[in-house]
């Protein structure tokens, strides 16, 4: 085998975090702590079926049912039920609805609290400590900041995830989008429209 | 605890740096601590309030220059070395060097909380204050509330208290609340007239205002 190939075979050397996270893997595995294939099924299912297309078909349906809206306000968790969706971090949610006069933003200032089940995993920009430190202090600047212009006479409510309520943003409805399936609907709805950093 | 994990209202920070296209996990080792997270609540070895209690006993330092999913790292890690369930030696030697582990639980102060009654003490429209509580231990109650005064927006159920559940195997379930705080409450006269923050509080950490 020429030198070529064998520089081509050579694995990056592990980062500390790295030697870190596989040293205590190993340990765990060794004492038996760790099911054959129980952290891959864990975190495939937040990489493939959790993630905010649940959150996006809950909004599309808000927006094509006025009663499955109005059950949505009232309990954000039943609602969210009724379309298969619920389980860690979403057991108690509940959906704030933005309208011409009030705007919602949702936020963790103390870790990272976030809806699970309809919006997956939170980013990163949402666990970081400028959006952590400045959504609740000065929210219409980091709002136009983040591209989010609001008119100074529109009410911003911004929602601390501090206990057991997890927090969805129900946006306003886009203009001009009649006659479109709720299928094509959902597709316009993003994730950070449901966080409120966003909107449609 | 008054830590570095408290940001609300913090300045200094700079912008929000937003990644196009972020993908759930930007590398195979945070997969593996998500993984091994569910591992040890599984197994019974943490509870959320613990686990969140020892991301916060980092050191600020470190809190403040690692990626998010070190914080969870160093917290299982250091809840693994505080159960004996792995030693730190046999980390290190498996290593080859050190391995930052959070800072001990402080020394508890204070009575602790008791449960609520089975009524809510609190109803939508009242005006509360948020008590100046200072527990070196985990608490739910940001820091930017506190002596705050808000109005009850939602009575949400009983739920166990972060300030207990988080140092033993004690009940102490309380009411949650929803409150609303104005942003001239919160920040002085000069804040946006026309926005507001609302703060999910547990019952003892209100009083009647």
């Amino acid at each position: 085998m020429s030198a070529h190939d064998d520089d081509h075979h050579h694995p990056a050397p592990l980062s500390p975090v790295e030697v870190r996270v596989r040293a205590l893997e190993e340990l765990l595995t060794e004492k038996g702590l760790i099911q054959e294939g129980f952290i891959d099924a864990v975190v495939s299912a937040y990489e493939k079926d959790i993630g905010p297309m649940n959150g996006a078909r809950v909004v599309a349906r808000a927006w094509v049912d006025p009663a499955y809206k109005a059950r949505l306000l009232a309990d954000g968790t039943a609602a969210i039920a009724e379309l298969g969706f619920g389980g860690p971090e979403g057991e108690h949610i509940v959906v704030v609805e933005n309208t011409p006069a009030v705007h919602n933003v949702v936020v963790c200032t103390l870790c990272s609290c976030y809806p699970w089940p309809v919006l997956g995993l939170p980013p990163n920009w949402y666990k970081s400590p400028p959006y952590r430190a400045r959504i609740v202090r000065e929210p219409r600047v980091l709002l136009r900041e983040m591209g989010v212009d609001l008119p100074e006479n529109v009410e911003i409510r911004v929602w601390d995830s501090s206990a057991e309520i997890r927090y969805m943003v129900l946006p306003e409805r886009p203009a001009g989008i009649d006659g479109k399936s709720e299928a094509e609907l959902a597709a316009l709805v993003t994730r950070d429209a449901m966080i409120g950093t966003a909107r449609l | 605890m008054n830590g570095v994990h408290d940001l609300g209202g913090t300045d200094g920070f700079g912008p929000v740096e937003v990644e196009a296209h972020e993908p759930v996990f930007h590398s195979a080792w945070e997969r593996v601590v998500f993984g091994l997270a569910a591992v040890l609540r599984v197994r019974r070895l943490t509870n959320t309030d613990a686990f969140r209690h020892a991301i916060e006993r980092m050191d600020p330092v470190h809190y403040l220059s690692s990626p998010y999913y070190e914080h969870w790292l160093t917290a299982l890690t250091t809840i693994l070395v505080e159960k004996g369930i792995v030693t730190q030696m046999e980390l290190e030697a498996r290593v080859g060097g050190a391995v930052p582990l959070s800072h001990p639980v402080h020394a508890a102060s204070g009575t602790p909380p008791a449960p609520s009654a089975s009524t809510p003490r609190f109803a939508r429209g009242d005006t509360v204050i948020v008590r100046n509580l200072q527990p070196f231990g985990h608490t739910r109650c940001p820091r930017y509330v506190r002596g705050k005064r808000g109005v009850i927006t939602r009575v949400d159920g009983r739920f166990r208290l972060p300030d207990v559940a988080a140092h033993s195997a004690e009940e102490c379930d309380q009411f949650t609340y929803g409150v609303r705080f104005d942003a001239r409450e919160l920040w002085g006269d000069a804040a946006d007239p026309a926005a507001a923050v609302s703060v999910d509080l547990w019952e003892s950490y209100l009083e009647a205002g």
